[in-house]
Order: C-alpha cells, then sequence, then structure tokens
C-alpha cells in the first residue's frame, strides 16, 4: 500500500446525498479477478451515455459531458468532495479501487457508510469526516473557484484552504499510523500471532463445536 | 458484572486483544465465501506465500454469477464463467469446502449457510458481503467486510475492529394480516433512515420479533444493513434451537445439548444498556412499496408517491431526483403503478416460507397480461427441492411464473437475470439503487406476498385485502 503523509490536490465536488457503491462501480466490471483496472469503470452509468460493459474500449464511448468526473476543470483531481452517507450500500471493495484508480487518494464528506468507510483506509485512500455547515463551505468554494485545490496533512491532521482556513479532522490513531507508513494489516495482525494461537485454543476447547 | 447487551456478550467472547485506542482484534469463527470479493483475497495469499488460518472455518459456494435457468450448458458469460472457474480452483488448492453451482446444497450465501447450520448462534461470521447481517438472526455477530478483510481473515483468523456503538430497536405487538418481517424491515428504514444505524450493532427485541420465524428474523436481519449498520441481531430461543437442530454442520447429541445450555445465555441481559432506542407498534406496520431509489424511500401500500417540495430541502433533491429515474410523478397513488416484471428470491426473501408466502396469494390465479416476466428464484437447491416437495412449482408455473435454479439472479444482475431500461419491477430484495437489477430499470422493494400479489394485478395492490 502507498503511504499517504501530505497532499496539494485538486477536489472535485460530488453534489448528491447517499451514493451508493452500485453507482461508484457497476456490478457488470465486478467479475473481474484482478484489484486494478477499475478506475476508467467508476461512476460508469453517469459518466458515459451508453451501458457500459467489461471489455468495452471505453475511449470510443459517447461521454456525458454533464457529469462532473468529465468536466475539464475537474481533470486530475484527487480530492473528492461528497455529500452524506457516502458508499452505502454493497460491501464490494472494488469502489475504493476503483476511485484510488482514478486517481482519487482523500474523500471528504459529512458522513460514510461503515464498510466503505472502513475499506478505503485498506487501499491507501483518506476518508475524512467534517461537519455538513464546513462541507457545505466547500462545495461553494469549489464552485466559485476554478482549480480549487486543498492542502491535506494527514499528520497534522489538517486540511487547508487557498483562504486561510483551517479545518481540523479526526482519523483513527492506528488508522492514521498505517497510512502514513503504508503499512500491510496482516502483516501488523501476525505480530499477534501467539496470542491469537493462544485465545482460539481457549475458545475451542470451551465450544468444541466450532 | 453489570447488565450485557447480547453484542456485548458476542464482542467479549471473541476479543483477542485490544489496543488502548480500542483497536481490536476479533477471532472469527466462520467465514463464508462467494466468487465476487475472494479472488483478490486468494491471489493476495498467495501473492504473501500464507496459507488460510483455519480451513475449517469456511465455507465457499458461487452465487452472484450464476445462470438461473439451463444450467446443464454451463455459464455463458466469459468473465463470469471465470469468477466461478476461480473460486472452484482457489477451494481446491487450499482445501476449503465449495458447494459447486451442480451441488443441490448450493445457493445464495446467505441461505445456505444458516440452512446447513454453519451459522450457529454465539459465532462470529464474516463474508465479503453486506448482508452478511442476516446470520445475526442467530445472535450470531456478523457483518460484511471487504476484500482486504477476507484475506485478512484468511490469513490471521481475526478482524481488525472496533466496536461499535449498540442500538435497540424494539417491536412488539402482532402483525396485521399481510404484513411480513420485510414490512417490519422496510417500516425501520423509513423510519430511522438509511444512514440511521451507521456506525451501531442492532438489535432487534420485542414480542414481535419473538414471535418470527427464523426466516422472518433472517430477513429482518438481512435489512440492517439497508439502515446502515453492518450488523443486526437477535436473541437466541428455542425458536432459534428448533430451526438448527440436526442441521449438517449443527452439534450432534450430547454436544448438542451442551451447546443449547450455553445459547441460552445469547439475549441482552435484563437492564442492558443501549446507546440508542427505537420502537415500533407492530400493529401500526402496513405492507409497505418503496417508490425511489433508496430503502428509505418507503411509504405503505395506501400512500401516495411523495411531492418533492413538502419534503425537507435535504431530501427535496434527491426525491426529485428519483422520481425522474424511476419514472413517476408526485401524489400518484401507489395502487396505481403498474409493473413489468416480478422478482422473488435474493437472500432476503430466498426461503422456504417466502417461497410458500407467495405461493399462497398465487394459487390459483394467473399474472395480468402486462406483466412481461415474473420469476421466483429459490434461495437454494434444497429449498427449491422443499418447495418443490409441496407442490409450490407447480403453484407458481400455473400461474405463469417461471420456476427459477438458484442464486443472487436479479436482485443485483450479475448473471443474465435483468431489467431493460426503464422496466419496472416489483422485487423481493432488498436495494432499490439506480442500476441495480439493470441500466435504467425500476425496482420497488416489497414482500413476498406483496410481489406475488402485483404480479396478479399487474399494479401494487394491498395483499391484506386479497
Amino acid at each position: 500500500m502507498d503511504k499517504f503523509t501530505l497532499l496539494n490536490g485538486l477536489v472535485m465536488p460530488m453534489d448528491r446525498a447517499n451514493v451508493d457503491t452500485d453507482a461508484i462501480i457497476p456490478k457488470q466490471f465486478l467479475k473481474s479477478i484482478k484489484r486494478s483496472g477499475f478506475g476508467p469503470n467508476a461512476f460508469d452509468e453517469w459518466r458515459y451515455l451508453d451501458h457500459g460493459e467489461p471489455g468495452m474500449d471505453n475511449s470510443k464511448r459517447a461521454i456525458n459531458h454533464e457529469f462532473v468526473l468529465n468536466q475539464p476543470r475537474y481533470q486530475g483531481a484527487q480530492i473528492l468532495l461528497a455529500r452524506e452517507n457516502f458508499g452505502c450500500g454493497s460491501s464490494r471493495e472494488h469502489a475504493p479501487w476503483a476511485l484510488e484508480d482514478c486517481g482519487f487518494r482523500v474523500i471528504i464528506a459529512p458522513s460514510f457508510a461503515d464498510i466503505f468507510f472502513n475499506n478505503c483506509f485498506k487501499n491507501g485512500l483518506l476518508p475524512i469526516r467534517l461537519d455538513a455547515t464546513q462541507v457545505d463551505n466547500l462545495f461553494k468554494a469549489v464552485e466559485a473557484h476554478a482549480g480549487y485545490r486543498l492542502v491535506i496533512d494527514l499528520e497534522k491532521q489538517t486540511i487547508s484552504a487557498p483562504d486561510g482556513t483551517v479545518y481540523l479532522f479526526e482519523v483513527d490513531a492506528f488508522r492514521k499510523h498505517c497510512l502514513l507508513n503504508g503499512l500491510d494489516d496482516i502483516g501488523l495482525t501476525l505480530q499477534h500471532v501467539d496470542e491469537i494461537a493462544a485465545f482460539e485454543t481457549r475458545h475451542l476447547a470451551a465450544q468444541p463445536w466450532l | 458484572m453489570s447488565a450485557q447487551t447480547l453484542y456485548d456478550k458476542l464482542w467479549n467472547s471473541h476479543l483477542v486483544r485490544q489496543d488502548d485506542d480500542g483497536t481490536a482484534l476479533i477471532y472469527i469463527d466462520r467465514q463464508l465465501v462467494h466468487e465476487v470479493t475472494s479472488p483478490q483475497a486468494f491471489e493476495g495469499l498467495r501473492l504473501a506465500k500464507r496459507k488460510p488460518w483455519r480451513i475449517a472455518s469456511m465455507l465457499a459456494v458461487p452465487d452472484h454469477n450464476v445462470p438461473t435457468t439451463n444450467r446443464a450448458a454451463g455459464i455463458a458469460d466469459p468473465v463470469s464463467r471465470i469468477q466461478v472457474e476461480t473460486l472452484d480452483a482457489n477451494c481446491a488448492e487450499f482445501g476449503i469446502t465449495e458447494f459447486k453451482m451442480g451441488d443441490i446444497r448450493q445457493g445464495v450465501v446467505h441461505v445456505i449457510g444458516p440452512e446447513q447450520g454453519a451459522t450457529l448462534p454465539g459465532m462470529t461470521v464474516v463474508c465479503g458481503d453486506s448482508h452478511t447481517s442476516t446470520h445475526g438472526a442467530f445472535a450470531a455477530l456478523a457483518h460484511g467486510i471487504g476484500t482486504s478483510e477476507v484475506e485478512h481473515v484468511m490469513a490471521t483468523q481475526c478482524l481488525v475492529a472496533k466496536k461499535s456503538k449498540a442500538m435497540e430497536i424494539r417491536i412488539d405487538g402482532a402483525l396485521g394480516l399481510g404484513v411480513s418481517a420485510k414490512d417490519i424491515a422496510l417500516a425501520v428504514i423509513g423510519q430511522i433512515g438509511t444512514a440511521g444505524g451507521t456506525g451501531y450493532a442492532i438489535e432487534f427485541t420485542g414480542s414481535t420479533v419473538r414471535a418470527l420465524s427464523m426466516e422472518g428474523r433472517m430477513t429482518l436481519c438481512n435489512m440492517a444493513i439497508e439502515a446502515g449498520a453492518r450488523a443486526g441481531m437477535i436473541a437466541a430461543d428455542d425458536t432459534t434451537f428448533a430451526y438448527l437442530k440436526g442441521r449438517p454442520f449443527a452439534p450432534q447429541g450430547a454436544m448438542w445439548d451442551k451447546a443449547v445450555a450455553e445459547w441460552r445465555n445469547l439475549h441482552s441481559d435484563e437492564g442492558a444498556v443501549f446507546d440508542a432506542t427505537v420502537v415500533l407498534d407492530a400493529a401500526s406496520i402496513r405492507p409497505h412499496v418503496t417508490w425511489g431509489t433508496s430503502p428509505e424511500m418507503v411509504v405503505t401500500i395506501d400512500g401516495c408517491v411523495p411531492d418533492p417540495a413538502t419534503l425537507s430541502p435535504e431530501q427535496r433533491e434527491g426525491a426529485e431526483r428519483a422520481l425522474i429515474y424511476m419514472g413517476l410523478k408526485a401524489n400518484t397513488p401507489i395502487s396505481e403503478i403498474s409493473i413489468d416484471k416480478v422478482f422473488i428470491g435474493s437472500c432476503t426473501n430466498g426461503r422456504i416460507e417466502d417461497m410458500r408466502a407467495a405461493a399462497a396469494v398465487a394459487k390459483g390465479k394467473k399474472i395480468a397480461a402486462n406483466v412481461t416476466l415474473a420469476m421466483v428464484v429459490p434461495g437454494s437447491g434444497l429449498v427449491k427441492a422443499q418447495a418443490e416437495q409441496e407442490g409450490l412449482d407447480k403453484i407458481f408455473i400455473e400461474a405463469g411464473f417461471e420456476w427459477r435454479d438458484p442464486g443472487c439472479s436479479m436482485c443485483l444482475a450479475m448473471n443474465d437475470d435483468k431489467l431493460a431500461a426503464g422496466e419496472r419491477c416489483a422485487s423481493t430484495s432488498n436495494r432499490n439503487f439506480e442500476g441495480r437489477q439493470g441500466q435504467g430499470g425500476r425496482t420497488h422493494l416489497v414482500s413476498p406476498e406483496m410481489a406475488a400479489a402485483a404480479a396478479i394485478a399487474g399494479h401494487f395492490v394491498d395483499v391484506s385485502k386479497l
């Protein structure tokens, strides 16, 4: 997993609540047995005008120019600004894989669905919760200024806006540590292999039907 | 010791270690595996030269991609076929028990786990699928995980987690005629919203819940995730034990008695404190129908499509967008909405009791002329066999329904079962998101009774008045 420390990135707004994982990556693309390559089909039903299927040449498809992802001013965006309950629905990790493959490293929203929120951290994506008023202010600022960028400092847990406003955000200490260092969860857990084995022995002895 | 919730008990009994900041390692008793969210996990194991920690804890089944007709011909879509073949190959390589497509025990992962007794009270159960909350009906701590976590559980038998808050949803009283567990679930989501349970583990309590069958309890816990809660659960009781006794993976003989004695403790203690409590009166719950593109966009059968102008500013824009997508006008009575297709099945409503409920409505009737396809997809090969033994297949076929082979099917349309753009479907599944049942498809979530009644009438009708 890539380390995450400091990001100075262009912001793309997605002004709708309850963006679900079916919308982030439609199910026909979940048939892949790989982790990569989902980016061109992120938000497939919204970014193209035709119906997408795996294996299509996306460069030949009809583009929905109204959709934010296709607007020239947001090309190269690394920060996705979103509304309530982002990532609800299925547990598919293909959703963060697709966002990451699109180039996003940070998602800012008032709230996230729990499973999606967890999945982001496993893939070097930082989901940040801000309160609804702060998110609203950011939407207005992005709308008003082409090329609007934010600086995300994970170590300091700050978001710095061009007008000098600094937003503080919360992040779980363990997840922060893993992101800052690009650590693999499994390797970390296996440091406790003796504890797990001892627990398992007790647990299975007490409930031998397990 | 102070009074504990069921969630406290399940959490504490699986806690391997906990850091000062609350980050914990939770031991996992059962991991269910399907073809969509596992290939990258197996690949990760191989790349890191790791092996599954406890193979006996795993049970695999292909369900999302499998066809529901003409199975002998195999899977036509090459991409789907590769995914199912990859699961077969991974299970063979690591020695994991798998119910393959031709096995009568094959079915939707959340139907077969309980059906086999592979889900037991007191267990922690995970699967790379958000509807894993279903298994909480057995007083288990069960929730969906992402593929990285699937790999993590395979490699370590543990999950890195933080304890959620606990929410009690208490429902008391007798359900009215034609009202099912699905309507309770939709009523709950209508009340607390799709993010109302975010950050919580929900326990469903009350006399209504106690009176539900295991099938009904599974339907209710299944939809906990649609209320935002990763886990839903219900205390164990005699209904739980009666369902499990004699199932292949359940303990037998003296071990069974010992297990039941242990399981009797799996309930929230008198005086246990929840972080939030929601109360519903069963008598006030009516058959529900969703009108929009989120499960919280729901009204009762006697209601109308809402007028966005009357909603709060936060809800208005979403509602307007939903009405355009759904091709509906504000204030249309729900009973005047005509449908094109009907889907009865899924991990929400694909069990024997659901088949019986739908068949009871369809018996001796014919589907309406405007319904181009009404399909019944049993949740497993064993549900299918049981239904056929009871003659339910004949009832459906005579009424004009198609009787299919088991799988996820048109709940998420990863196989060939899908809606065409603009088609409107009465569906017993769990999500009415845009494009869920096929791009441009319009989904209305209902109970099996309501779906069957809509198939017969050609539009939504109040099943309690039939």
